[in-house]
């Protein structure tokens, strides 16, 4: 063993910088396995230490409808300290903005919330002037910023104006991410109604908090009372079941990473492997004269097996060190996105199981080439020509490639949140890597039999590079290419999705709405948007409405019904319903014939249902349903099935009613229009908000804009992991080019010994790089067109939006990178003076 | 020491085999010095090869030392040569990594010898490369290479020493010497010497010339033997 050591150690002293440059192909991919595995411990750890912070109370009940007094008495009877939150979509005015307007979520509060954790608000004392119920209010940081709005500052929330007394620097059980969809607005409950914001038809969400007394046993409680909250259509938190439910979406989260950090994992193994079979190739006569001396075939293969151990301890070790520091990155790049403060300490177990993970698969990919050290013959001492004994298969060969299958299957599993997720994870990659390779195959084949003879020499040696002998196309295709591949996939889905709502190229659709109008505002409403020359495009009276029963059988029933797998949220929602004669541009009847108009005297009502509806709640044509339109009973038929195009700017329904059946009953108005410019749009929005201040507006550039916001945030994270796939790609293509740098540099030689000039060689490194990088980068994009348009079609339901520029782009940066990193890997090569390196040769 | 008894070996070449090596029949005792010699391809190398326990013959029997090394496995013939068989090659085949001691150690080190390293050190003063012993074979020159490598063949006390092409990477005078330090070293070690050679002058230093074309034995000259024994007419 110390022979194995001693000469290990010596043999390794010519190329130990070598060594570590191969060894940092893993590093990437260990420190992405220790970085999220120490930080979901971290996180996991916050949610167990700030369990009831996360709710900010011991249970949390709400409801969609105001509580009736039934469920009043129901939650009084509960016990314990009560505090109450009304939160619904609303229009402000920053009156010294110029009037401008923003549509934000509105908190009103009431009672000690939150019993637990921290109200923050900057300055701190505001918290304690909205529980005394001032005409004050604190606003989310951001939407001061946006508007320039200051503490002391008024605005202007329906009739009523309040002072801002703070911004909103944290409050329990809400992420700030919460805060990109609809900036949040806190004022006291007793200055709600002096608004007059709460009219028929508002979407409210009516919450109350409770805390108990320590020894109560919340759980225990609500699964007693279980059947109740259902009746009386409450729904609740408790602490348990948000911490069940963040544990969840860490755990999904971590898988996710993990995987993304094998893919950089097992890429540098790769290259690890291929800079080890090169360096296996320049020792065979080393190990031939080994051989020779008397040592045995696993001796000679243990010197190299040990090198290979400790450049994988050494890469593994320097990963982890690595991880730890990109743990203390990650919390300000999510912080957005968690409801809760997380503390930093190292998991040991993470570090462990991602050295463990990197030295395993280094380790197995460093024996496929370490195999053939066996098999040297001592006859090449004499004959150099006598290569490695290669005449029959290697049954060892083919059980190391058993061996990294079952690590990569066990590995995935085992990170994957279903194994059936883990699978498929290793068919991905399997395919992923297929594809890239036999790609790269084909552009080897292509490179040796398509150049054309009469081509400049630098380009014909260039691109002979590509495919001669010990050429390493397949090995740099596949890290560039993967590398490229997830990056422009994301970046793809980004502008898939952006596109899907921007409707591109239609510039007629509507794209600003406005709601909560009721039914005495319309017409004032028409008429504002004719002065400032907006058209109508769209206008739906909304009846809201619950359900009573479904086939004869009531809602309750069903929701007491254990086997019933209709989704409790169709039954309890409230349903808001228009009526019209006929169908929209986004609807198109698929089943059933649809009714337009019936008699204000039919008794059972032929409406028609959205297609994904009706199929949750198990609805076919000619069912029946009882609707409670605001206490008056309403029997319906099911006469039609609509597709809905839900993602366009217009008002979709789930219930469609034909026109004689609503009339009379209490509605309010939604409306669909068209400004052309932001400054059109904002000076529409302010004159129909300062006119009606209890509308509400949308419109699509700010959906844009929020969706652009929570993508940013999350590409940040996602693109984040994605690099280290990248780098590792760049690793490894510098790493490939150092092992091949010895021959490169003999080859240079000899062209400059028979007249090549140093521009020469060095236009043939260009050409070589520039095609390979350019091929990757091609590959590559292809490969994300085809994932972009695959998740298009079946998770979107959509047509993946083809991005011209960002593809461009890709290309042109990794060309950029490819060439840089090649050019820099081989500097010195062609300054070599001729006569020392054939001098060595000798 | 070493008995050679109808040896063939025969490669597959483009599919087709192709025998370089046949019939080939000859012992040598302790002590005695062997040459080797024939044009290019008759056989020579793989011959040494062979004897030495480098490679498997295709029929024929090959005892050094009393054990049959033809039907040992590659790990038992790795033995036999560390005990028993010391080697100089054409292109001296020292480790790069290795400095001139360490290289003259290696054999020993095989066998799970560590400690001070006196017998190589001696062997190095021998060869005249004492103060040489932390350079590197890139800072030798090509003689002083070779020499390394004798050193080496003889720090494991060889039996019977191997030597391909021994003066066939050095100009006239190293070469000169290093066919006397050879021959010394042989002498004042008692090792049978087996080499393979073009040089006719280094060759009838030997007691005994065998002269190989297309793989046969066409002459073995023994010293003592004032006529060439001509095997195959």
């Amino acid at each position: 063993m110390s022979f194995v050591l001693r000469m290990a150690w010596r043999d390794s002293r010519a190329a130990r910088r070598r060594l570590a440059l191969y060894s940092f192909s893993i590093v990437l991919g260990v420190a992405a396995l220790v970085a999220i595995g120490s930080f979901s411990a971290n996180l996991n750890s916050a949610i167990e230490g700030q369990a009831k912070g996360l709710l900010g109370a011991d249970l949390a009940v709400h409801s969609r409808v105001a509580l009736t007094p039934e469920a009043k008495a129901f939650l009084d009877s509960l016990g314990g300290e009560q505090a109450r939150e009304v939160a619904f979509s609303t229009m402000v005015v920053f009156p010294d903005s110029g009037g401008r307007t923003r549509l934000v979520s509105l908190r009103a509060m009431e009672g000690a919330y939150p019993f637990y954790g921290e109200f923050l608000t900057n300055p701190a004392g505001a918290p304690s002037r909205l529980a005394a119920g001032e005409a004050v209010a604190v606003l989310e940081e951001t939407l001061m910023s946006q508007f320039g709005v200051k503490v002391g500052d008024p605005i202007r929330l329906g009739t009523s104006t309040f002072t801002v007394v703070g911004a909103l620097r944290n409050i329990p059980g809400e992420s700030a991410a919460v805060a990109m969809l609809s900036p949040r607005i806190f004022i006291p409950y007793s200055r709600l109604a002096e608004t007059g914001l709460l009219g028929p038809g508002s979407l409210v969400r009516y919450k109350t908090y409770f805390k108990f007394a320590a020894a109560t046993d919340v759980e225990r409680l609500v699964e007693d009372l279980r059947g109740r909250f259902r009746e009386l259509r409450l729904g609740f938190d408790t602490v348990e079941e948000r911490k069940n439910e963040l544990g969840q979406s860490i755990r999904n989260v971590d898988a996710f990473f993990s995987l993304v950090g094998f893919v950089a994992l097992f890429l540098g193994a790769i290259g690890v492997a291929s800079a080890i079979h090169v360096y296996v190739r320049q020792r065979i006569a080393t190990v031939a004269v080994l051989r020779c001396l008397g040592a045995g075939a696993w001796k000679s293969f243990s010197v190299y097996l040990v090198q290979g151990l400790l450049l994988g301890l050494v890469g593994a070790v320097v990963g982890a060190v690595l991880g730890v520091a990109i743990q203390v990155s990650l919390p300000p790049l999510v912080k957005d996105l968690l409801p809760f403060d997380v503390d930093f300490f190292i998991s040991w177990s993470a570090v462990l199981r991602g050295v463990g993970a990197g030295l395993v698969i280094c380790f197995l990919f460093t024996l496929l080439p370490l195999l053939s050290i066996r098999r040297v013959s001592p006859l090449v001492a004499i004959r150099a020509s006598a290569a490695e004994e290669t005449g029959s298969r290697d049954p060892l060969r083919w059980a190391v490639f058993a061996a990294i299958a079952m690590a990569v299957i066990v590995f995935s599993v085992w990170q994957a949140p279903r194994w059936q997720v883990g699978l498929g994870f290793v068919g991905a990659l399997a395919v992923s890597f297929g594809v890239l390779a036999g790609l790269a195959r084909g552009v080897s084949w292509c490179a040796r039999c398509l150049v054309p003879q009469n081509a400049p020499y630098v380009w014909r040696q260039g691109i002979a590079n590509l495919h001669r002998p010990n050429n390493r196309t397949v090995l740099l295709l596949l890290a560039l290419g993967l590398g490229t591949f997830l990056v422009v996939t994301l970046a793809l889905t980004r502008a898939t999705l952006l596109a899907q709502i921007q409707g591109v190229g239609d510039n007629q659709r509507p794209n600003l709405l406005f709601f909560d109008i009721q039914d005495d505002q319309i017409g004032p409403l028409q008429k504002i948007l004719h002065q400032e020359g907006a058209e109508l495009k769209a206008q739906a009276p909304i009846v809201t409405m619950r359900l009573r029963s479904l086939k004869g059988r009531t809602v309750e029933q069903i929701l007491k019904d254990e086997g019933s797998r209709i989704p409790a949220w169709t039954l309890r929602r409230e349903y808001r319903s228009t009526y019209r004669g006929t169908l929209s541009a986004t609807e198109k009847v698929i089943a059933g014939e649809f009714v337009g108009k019936v008699s204000p005297e039919a008794a059972v009502i032929p409406i028609s249902i959205e297609r994904g509806l009706a199929k949750d709640m198990q609805l076919g044509l000619g069912d029946t349903l009882e609707f409670d339109v605001q206490g008056v009973p309403m029997a319906a038929r099911i006469a039609s099935i609509r597709e809905v195009e839900w993602r366009r700017m217009e008002p979709n329904f789930f219930m469609l009613f034909p026109e004689g059946a609503l009339e009379a009953a209490p509605k309010f108005y939604v409306v669909a229009t068209r400004a052309e410019t932001p400054a059109d749009s904002a000076r529409l929005q302010q004159a129909v908000v300062s006119a009606l201040p209890n509308v509400s507006a949308i419109d699509l550039a700010l959906i844009l804009q929020t969706l652009d916001g929570i993508f940013s945030k999350i590409q940040v994270v996602v693109q984040f992991m994605a690099l280290f796939t990248v780098v590792t790609g760049v690793i490894v293509l510098a790493g490939a080019i150092l092992s091949g740098r010895h021959q490169r540099l003999r080859e240079s030689v000899l062209l400059r010994t028979l007249g090549a000039s140093r521009r020469q060689l060095i236009r043939i490194q260009v050409v070589e790089y520039t095609i390979l990088g350019a091929l990757a980068a091609v590959v590559g994009c292809a490969l994300a067109v085809g994932a972009n348009a695959l998740l298009a079609h079946f998770v979107f339901e959509t047509a993946g939006a083809l991005a011209p520029l960002t593809l461009a782009g890709a290309v042109a940066a990794v060309i950029a990178v490819t060439l840089a990193t090649g050019l820099l890997s081989s500097r010195g090569v062609v300054d070599h003076p001729p006569l020392e390196v054939l001098r060595q040769e000798t | 020491m070493l008995n050679v008894e109808r040896l063939t070996k025969t490669y597959l070449s483009a599919g087709a085999p192709l025998t370089v090596l046949k019939e080939v029949s000859f012992s040598l005792s302790a002590g005695d010095s062997l040459a080797i010699v024939g044009p290019s391809g008759s056989g020579k190398t793989t011959l040494l090869g062979l004897c030495a326990g480098l490679d498997r013959p295709s029929a024929g029997v090959v005892t050094l030392a009393g054990e049959e090394i033809g039907r040992m496995s590659e790990d038992e013939r790795a033995r036999v040569r560390n005990e028993h068989v010391g080697f100089v090659f054409q292109n001296f085949q020292l480790i790069p990594t290795l400095t001139a001691l360490e290289n003259v150690q290696v054999p020993l080190e095989l066998r799970g010898w560590s400690g001070r390293a006196t017998e190589a050190e001696g062997l190095l003063e021998r060869v005249g490369l004492g103060a040489r012993r932390d350079h590197y074979p890139v800072q030798l020159s090509g003689g002083e290479q070779q020499r390394v490598a004798l050193a080496r063949a003889f720090v494991n006390s060889p039996k019977i020493l191997f030597c391909d092409e021994p003066t066939g990477n050095l100009d006239g005078d190293t070469a000169h010497a290093m066919t006397d330090l050879i021959f010394e070293m042989n002498r004042e070690r008692g090792a049978t010497l087996v080499l393979v050679t073009h040089d006719i002058e280094l060759a009838r230093q030997c007691r005994r010339l065998l002269r190989l074309k297309a793989g046969m034995v066409v002459e073995d000259l023994r010293a003592d033997e004032p006529e060439t024994k001509a095997v195959h007419p």
